[in-house]
């Protein structure tokens, strides 16, 4: 049994012993955990990755005569102010309004590289405050405080990404390519902090930890913290962080964020500690979710662990796939030699959490009202492929329909014909079976799909109405008309 | 070595490229293959030491060839080893090195440009 006051007191006198995670996983197998914990005194961990949930919280100092901000714009990316007069936060995927490709993360980096930036900002009109705008230039230097807190960062776990669908998806995932194309994840596994000390023992509220290459603090559990997908609530101070360790970063389609970097150095204070720390990539299991599917709940395409992932290459249904981490090992790895020179060299000394993060925590959703498919859509006015022409407008008519779906054995879709399809064969004096006519290619929905959903479809494709589809089988149709109707419910 | 042949409105309507291969016996990999009506491009891997023979032939039967140079460029200052292009290039220019950096093999690559989106630190880009 040893504690953070002993480790210190060794850190002290220069006799400390501390290796990385990846080194102690080898020593935990050479000489067993019990041995491994009176050897080694400290394990430092690191991770480097997107971390959305992040931002800083800048105080600009008064102007003469002073402003209360009302609204704030930094690099035309707005801030939030609503707090005192010249506070304000500013937050990694915030976007500019002006330039393209940036966002608040490269507001961050290029106040932490010594480059200018535009503030503007305009004022509520008060007896002490009486400026109605201001424009400036500011740099990291000029700013009170630069102090970053982060709401959710160093995900213990996350799970990885595909995409079912038959088009390439955009997403904070970076890009899934169709049909199952490609698979990313992020994290790094047996090396992230929270892997490292999976009862929070000593990673917990008011611990020391390496921020952006500045010395940083826990502030707690983060946002959605929900064990073993554990996360922290961390802060530091901008001013002492380097780009080496922040880097701002754009995922077309999605937006900015900002890849934190961030270590932790766990003491080893008993032979628990010593085999938490022992954790192996093979024992971090994730689900690889379906990306295809736009809902909140996504199914699982299959489980994989970490060294999996890390390979390079997951067999989906048999065949293999190719697969991107979106995390850097690499500059994890440097970031828990780095903090093994800085608790060598005394630099660095460790501290006690002074309160624990929950070990239990499940995260909820967001309650609003859902409209399916299934309970708004209408009828499918059914026909098959022999139906002459004139048989389907009489169907139409009689039915007050505009599109019917033509389907095969078992209700199987074969087609679509529309309203328009009628008008222009009787225009050109043709006639003969719908077959000859329909659109062949359908976008369809499904019961469980979401109404927005249904409405994006129709945007996209530039259509009124699609087939509802189950197990392959046409079991109605919802147009424009449901979907209105129930997107105004909705707003009611 | 990757070589670009654009095929113009007389030499997409023959075999050419199935007759350059009969002709000159040189095993090509087809990269990518864009057909039309009126004209063609195509992009074909061939062993360096018969590049020059192959596109000798290939202009015999009026199809304009070039060879693929200026591929892409991965800047070592803004990329951070996260590997999101490594599952995007359809040609794997991109891998893992053992110390978990992300290497480039420009040689391969295509010019199809879709790892130039993919990269969140745009640390990739095709010259010229």
């Amino acid at each position: 049994m040893k504690t953070v006051d002993d480790i210190n007191r060794k850190i002290e006198r220069g006799d400390v012993n501390v290796v990385t995670a990846i080194e102690m996983k080898e020593i935990i197998s050479e000489l067993g955990t019990d041995k491994a914990s009176e050897e080694v005194d400290v394990v430092t961990t690191g991770t480097f990755g997107a971390m959305c949930s992040s931002g800083a919280f800048l105080n600009f100092g008064h102007a003469d005569p002073p402003i209360k901000m009302k609204r704030v714009w930094l690099n035309d990316v707005e801030a939030y102010t609503g707090i005192a007069a010249v506070d304000a936060y500013l937050g990694a995927t915030q976007l500019s309004e002006s330039i393209s490709n940036y966002g608040g993360a490269h507001v961050l980096e290029d106040l932490i590289r010594g480059k200018e930036i535009q503030l503007k900002a305009d004022g509520y009109v008060t007896d002490c405050y009486p400026r109605k705008e201001i424009a400036t230039e500011i740099g990291l230097e000029d700013l009170n405080q630069a102090t970053m807190v982060n709401p959710r960062n160093s995900y213990q776990r996350y799970n990885a990404a595909a995409n079912s669908s038959g088009r390439a998806l955009h997403t904070y995932m970076s890009a899934l390519l169709p049909n199952l194309g490609n698979v990313t994840y992020a994290g790094v596994g047996s090396l992230s902090p929270l892997n490292n000390d999976p009862e929070y023992r000593t990673i917990g509220i008011g611990t020391r930890i390496f921020l952006g290459g500045a010395k940083g603090y826990v502030m707690g559990e983060g946002t959605q913290h929900s064990p073993p997908f554990g996360t922290l609530m961390v802060k530091g101070d901008l001013k002492e962080m380097s780009t080496e360790w922040i880097r701002a970063a754009f995922f077309p389609g999605y937006g900015s964020t900002l890849f934190v970097g961030i270590g932790a150095a766990i003491p080893i204070l008993d032979a628990e500690m010593a085999k938490a720390t022992g954790i192996r990539d093979e024992e971090i299991v994730v689900n690889i979710i379906d990306f295809g599917v736009q809902r909140r709940d996504k199914p699982v395409v299959r489980k994989a662990n970490y060294a999996e992932l890390k390979s390079g290459k997951i067999e989906i249904n048999g065949e293999e796939v190719r697969v991107s981490p979106l995390s850097s090992y690499y500059n994890a790895k440097k970031i828990a030699e780095e903090l093994v020179g800085m608790v060598k060299t005394g630099e660095f000394l460790l501290s006690a959490p002074v309160g624990k993060i929950p070990q239990k925590a499940v995260t909820k959703s967001l309650r609003h009202g859902v409209k399916e498919v299934k309970s708004v859509m209408c009828n499918a006015i059914i026909i098959s492929g022999d139906t002459s022409i004139q048989e389907a407008s009489r169907l139409m008519v009689e039915n007050n329909a505009t599109h019917l779906p033509v389907t095969g054995e078992g209700d199987v879709l074969l087609g679509i014909v529309t309203s328009w399809d009628i008008a222009k064969v009787v225009a050109n004096g043709e006639n003969g079976d719908v077959s000859k006519i329909m659109t062949k290619k359908v976008v369809t929905s499904m019961p469980g799909e979401t109404v927005d959903i249904v409405a994006k479809k129709m945007e996209q494709y530039g259509i009124s109405a699609l087939p509802v589809i189950d197990s392959k089988r046409v079991i109605g149709l919802i147009t424009s008309e449901e979907v209105s109707k129930a997107l105004m419910e909705a707003r009611k | 070595m990757m070589i670009q042949l654009r095929f113009d409105v007389k030499s997409i309507r023959k075999p050419t490229l199935a007759r350059t291969i009969i002709e000159t016996g040189v095993l090509l990999n087809i990269i990518k293959a864009g057909v039309e009506a009126r004209r063609g491009e195509i992009i074909i891997e061939v062993d360096d030491k018969r590049a020059e023979e192959v596109m000798r032939k290939f202009r015999e039967y009026g199809v304009d060839t070039s060879k693929i140079e200026r591929v892409v460029e991965k800047d070592d200052e803004l990329c951070v080893h996260c590997g999101a292009c490594l599952s995007v290039c359809p040609v794997e220019v991109f891998t893992m090195s053992e110390e978990r950096k992300v290497a480039a093999e420009p040689k391969k690559c295509t010019r199809c440009g879709v790892c130039i989106d993919v990269c969140p630190f745009s640390a990739l880009s095709l010259p010229g």
